[in-house]
């Protein structure tokens, strides 16, 4: 039978609710986690191969390793809820169908690294989803899970909600710090890393909302049993975001084992009106791009990074044969261009120079030396940034015009 | 200390230090932008980028900190790529206007393009436009399309002088630099940002226009504005001197000093200097009071004055030197004083208003050379007069004789009625000073100073630091240092010591006064000497 952890309540009649989230079962992660000292959920979790679900991939469990050891003073847990990346929206419907498996997870992520103060950072965008959340902390502290000595444990914990104001870049972890420390949301250099100085100086773990939303199954099941539902190197399953053409559009929760030819054909029901299939963009926009022959891939962290692009957001976007590539192109280059928060020079400067000249090919104004120029600046600038804003833009750079470069040269007329 | 290796050559710096000091020490210059010594690291331009032992990618060199067995490599084929392609970041969005902007010259987008740039442009497309020529403040322009983002001007204004008005507004290529809303780029020390913008975003509204940057001349000075003895450049346009309504000096700069000033200096020193070529200068000795004033040579002056110091006896001369003075000219009145046996000398006179003073470098005595002039020793002596006494005395008539050196008496924090009374008693009044004012108006002889860009000296600072000056320009008219007219009326007293040069002057005063006891301009260089320990009061 299919596992379905995250999504398995979504289908119940006010299943945002703390009545509907206790009857299934909700909160007894919890008392279970209470039980056991900090250091050994963060055990437990590293054992379960949970990896971070917001795009890196980083596996939580080390990461929340990175705290340093008898630190003094406050340490913040910060809820990354900016979904921005386009393609995914996942994150939308657990905040929406599911708040309170998003703050089980933070009590028992908050307990286990030493935080009494954690933050949600939650998209601007995201209006209704925000106010579903903030009744579930309500409820929450109203009984008696939020706040002082939670189910007299000793342990205390508060939520603040943030809204953020529409900043794709705060979504990349040091920007949203900057951003909910109330300045500009311009990433930080690193080092320091945000667990040993984040927030407000202090030791901050930042994670994903589904990342959070899996901590109470592997304390209610145990790490092995999660661990067991992925691949070697992942665990659980994962919520993939289906967009584009196929018949039927929206969020699955499959094991990370899934490979992308299933989730395509099975699961989101092929391509409509009997299209043909062109490319697949398989983890959210600063993915590389796959042709129609790539997609029996595994959908795991590891599987993607193996075909040459990566597991990122799992925001799956799905384009048919009457789809321009060097529109796509120009499309996604404008988003980049459009979001570079232009705090560091490779980015600010080149990705409106792509965009400018992705556009020129678009309009039939395209010179021969063009894709080669935005291939090299690509290269050039990657891996020379502050954060990976602007390796996530050459994803698509290089991949669009390396599989489908036919496809641009025939825009580009001939001299 | 961790020791590291760059470029294949050891060294050893202290725990903290980033990779871009620590080369910087070897006399390796990493390229950069954003970075500098005296600001938080922004690793924002990513020029700086080097590569670290093993790492398949280059890391910027300010943000890394030397960790014991680093090994650096600041010239791999890897590294200079990085280079040339960030600097093709840098540039594509740059107007390129270089023929109309005054950075040229001293603009590290040109210097670094020629040394690590070089690429075939290929930027075909339309560039971001941004607002130009907006004034940010008094002193400031920005060309925000030339700017390159380093944030810079922006940390200076959080950092040093903590006024904030600057920030990076907008997103992406269409960053710019601005003022908050109700800014105004006013702070005592915003002059700074023209210094430290690598490019021609910021540019001085004084100096902007006047002249390329090429034909000036650059000499190491003191700035005269206040007691804090701020090290500065004076950069002179002797090539060109059609150029900018013939101003010799075109603008200062302030010049590194790790204990005096840092990098900085404030406004006010920086655009201080306007007296040097200002009408008021004083340029030939005259004799005769107000519309009787007639020109006259140094060889009929000398022997008049000299005249009037012997008519008189010792009680009825005063003499009122001045802190503005450098110390090899008040050791040399101090001589002349002696020889003369006068008592009556000061060097005091109070501003008629109390100058301002801040935590950063402005200091409220307006004078450089004040603690020169205490531990030369320019006080009254033996029971005589100090300036206020020397006034009333004047009007009692007891005092016929008052050589006034450069201060302006009508506008202290005396009644200006008293004063003038008291100076208009005087039978002979002698002004000794670089520009007129109401002294030398009333003045029956008047003896024209050499600025301090003209001649060489030293200062005092208020923590008692001896810091040389050089000379930058010659003398206006028959202008002559003060110690040089000292001298001369000295020897036609009959003074035996003649020094011919500053350093002589400096030599004698190290020979008799205590507190300069074994210095030499040598021994001084470019950063000085503490003499004097204020806290202890005695010699450092």
């Amino acid at each position: 039978m299919r596992e379905r952890l995250l999504t398995g309540n979504f289908h119940l009649p006010q299943s945002h609710t703390l009545r509907v989230y206790r009857e299934t079962g909700g909160y007894a992660g919890l008392e279970k986690a209470f039980a056991l000292p900090p250091a050994a959920i963060t055990e437990e979790v590293k054992k379960s191969n949970l990896r971070g679900l917001g795009g890196a991939g980083f596996p939580t469990g080390i990461k929340w390793g990175f705290i340093p050891k008898g630190h003094q003073g406050p340490i913040y847990l910060v809820i990354n809820a900016d979904e921005g990346e386009p393609g995914t929206f996942k994150d939308r419907y657990l905040l929406e169908k599911d708040p309170h498996s998003l703050i089980e997870g933070m009590i028992i992520s908050a307990y286990a690294i030493g935080a009494h103060v954690a933050f949600i950072y939650v998209r601007g965008e995201y209006v209704r989803p925000w106010r579903i959340l903030r009744q579930a902390v309500e409820e929450a502290y109203a009984a008696g899970f939020l706040g002082r000595n939670i189910l007299g444990s000793g342990f205390d914990l508060d939520v603040v909600i943030h809204r953020g104001a529409g900043a794709y870049i705060c979504g990349e972890e040091t920007g949203l710090i900057s951003s909910l420390e109330g300045k500009k949301g311009w990433p930080k250099l690193k080092p320091p890393f945000p667990a040993v100085r984040g927030a407000f100086g202090a030791p901050t773990i930042v994670n994903n909302v589904e990342t959070i939303c899996h901590v109470p199954h592997i304390m209610r099941r145990g790490a092995e049993w999660f661990a067991g539902l992925g691949t070697n190197t992942q665990g659980g399953t994962r919520m993939y975001s289906v967009s584009g053409h196929v018949v039927r559009p929206g969020v699955y929760e499959l094991p990370v084992s899934v490979t992308l030819r299933t989730l395509i054909y099975e699961h989101a029901g092929g391509l409509p009106n009997g299209r043909g299939l062109k490319a697949v963009v398989p983890g959210g926009s600063s993915a590389a791009i796959l042709r129609a022959g790539e997609i029996d891939v595994t959908m795991d962290v590891d599987g993607l990074k193996n075909a040459g692009t990566m597991a990122g957001s799992a925001g799956v976007i799905v384009m048919d044969d009457t789809v321009s590539i060097p529109e796509a192109l120009m499309v996604v280059a404008r988003f980049y261009a459009h979001e570079s928060c232009g705090q560091c020079t490779p980015c600010r400067e080149s990705t409106g120079w792509i965009f400018k000249m992705a556009k020129r090919i678009v309009e039939g104004k395209g010179r021969k030396e063009d894709l080669d120029t935005i291939l090299d600046v690509a290269r050039r600038g990657a891996g020379t940034t502050i954060c990976a804003f602007y390796d996530g833009a050459v994803g698509p750079y290089i991949s669009y015009i390396e599989k489908f470069r036919e496809e641009f040269e025939a825009l580009i007329p001939r001299a | 200390m961790p020791k590291l290796t760059i470029d294949g050559r050891e060294s050893e710096v202290p725990e903290g230090t980033g990779v871009i000091e620590a080369a910087r020490r070897l006399g390796i210059e990493v390229p950069h932008y954003c970075y500098h010594p005296g600001l938080s690291i922004a690793g924002q331009c990513r020029l700086c980028m080097v590569e670290i032992g093993n790492n398949p990618r280059p890391q910027i060199a300010c943000n890394t900190q030397v960790v014991e067995g680093m090994v650096v490599r600041t010239e791999t084929p890897k590294v200079l790529e990085t280079r040339q392609a960030i600097m093709e970041f840098h540039l594509i969005n740059h107007p390129l206007d270089c023929p109309v902007c005054d950075q040229a010259g001293e603009c590290w987008l040109q210097i670094y393009y020629m040394k690590h740039g070089l690429y075939e442009p290929r930027m075909v497309d339309e560039k971001v436009h941004k607002p130009k020529a907006v004034p940010l403040g008094p002193h400031v322009i920005l060309d925000a399309e030339r700017c390159i983002l380093c944030s810079r001007c922006v940390r200076f204004c959080d950092e040093i002088t903590g006024t904030g008005e600057l920030g990076i507004f907008q997103r992406g290529d269409h960053s710019e630099i601005g003022l908050f809303p109700g800014r105004e780029l006013a702070n005592p020390y915003s002059g700074n940002v023209v210094d430290i913008c690598p490019v021609g975003a910021l540019t001085d509204r004084d100096f902007r226009f006047a002249v390329r940057v090429w034909y000036l001349e650059t000499a190491k000075s003191i700035c005269p504005g206040c007691s804090r003895g701020c090290n500065i450049a004076v950069h002179s346009n002797l090539r060109r001197p059609h150029h900018d309504g013939g101003r010799r000096v075109a603008r200062l700069k302030p010049r590194y000093h790790a204990e005096v000033n840092r990098w900085w200096i404030c406004d006010a020193g920086r655009y201080g200097y306007k007296f040097v070529d200002d009408p008021s200068r004083v340029r030939f000795p005259t004799r005769g009071r107000g519309d009787a004033a007639a020109e006259v040579g140094w060889d009929e002056i000398v022997p008049l004055i000299a005249g009037q110091l012997r008519r008189y006896q010792p009680g009825e001369i005063g003499v009122l030197a001045s802190p503005q003075m450098a110390n090899e000219d008040l050791f040399l009145l101090r001589r002349l004083v002696d020889h003369l046996g006068l008592a009556h000398v000061d060097f005091r006179v109070p501003p008629s208003r109390p100058g301002d003073e801040d935590r950063i470098l402005i200091k409220a005595d307006k004078n450089p050379n004040r603690r020169g002039a205490e531990l030369i020793g320019l006080g009254p002596r033996d029971g005589g007069l100090d300036a206020r006494g020397m006034l009333r005395a004047a009007r009692e008539r007891r005092i016929k004789c008052l050589w006034v050196f450069h201060h302006d008496l009508l506008a202290s924090a005396w009644p200006e009625g008293e004063i003038r009374e008291a100076l208009e008693s005087l039978e002979c009044l002698l002004f000794q000073g670089s520009n007129g004012n109401g002294v030398r108006l009333l003045a029956h002889y008047v003896l024209p100073s050499a600025a301090w860009v003209e001649r060489e000296g030293t200062f005092t600072n208020f923590e008692g630091r001896v810091q040389r000056f050089w000379k930058a320009v010659e003398p206006l008219g028959a202008a002559r240092a003060d110690w040089e007219i000292v001298a001369r009326i000295g020897e036609a007293l009959g003074l035996s010591f003649m020094p011919d040069t500053g350093e002589d002057c400096f030599k004698a005063l190290a020979a008799t006064v205590p507190a300069f006891a074994g210095l030499s301009y040598r021994e001084l260089r470019d950063t000085g000497r503490l003499v004097w320990d204020c806290a202890g009061r005695g010699p450092a």
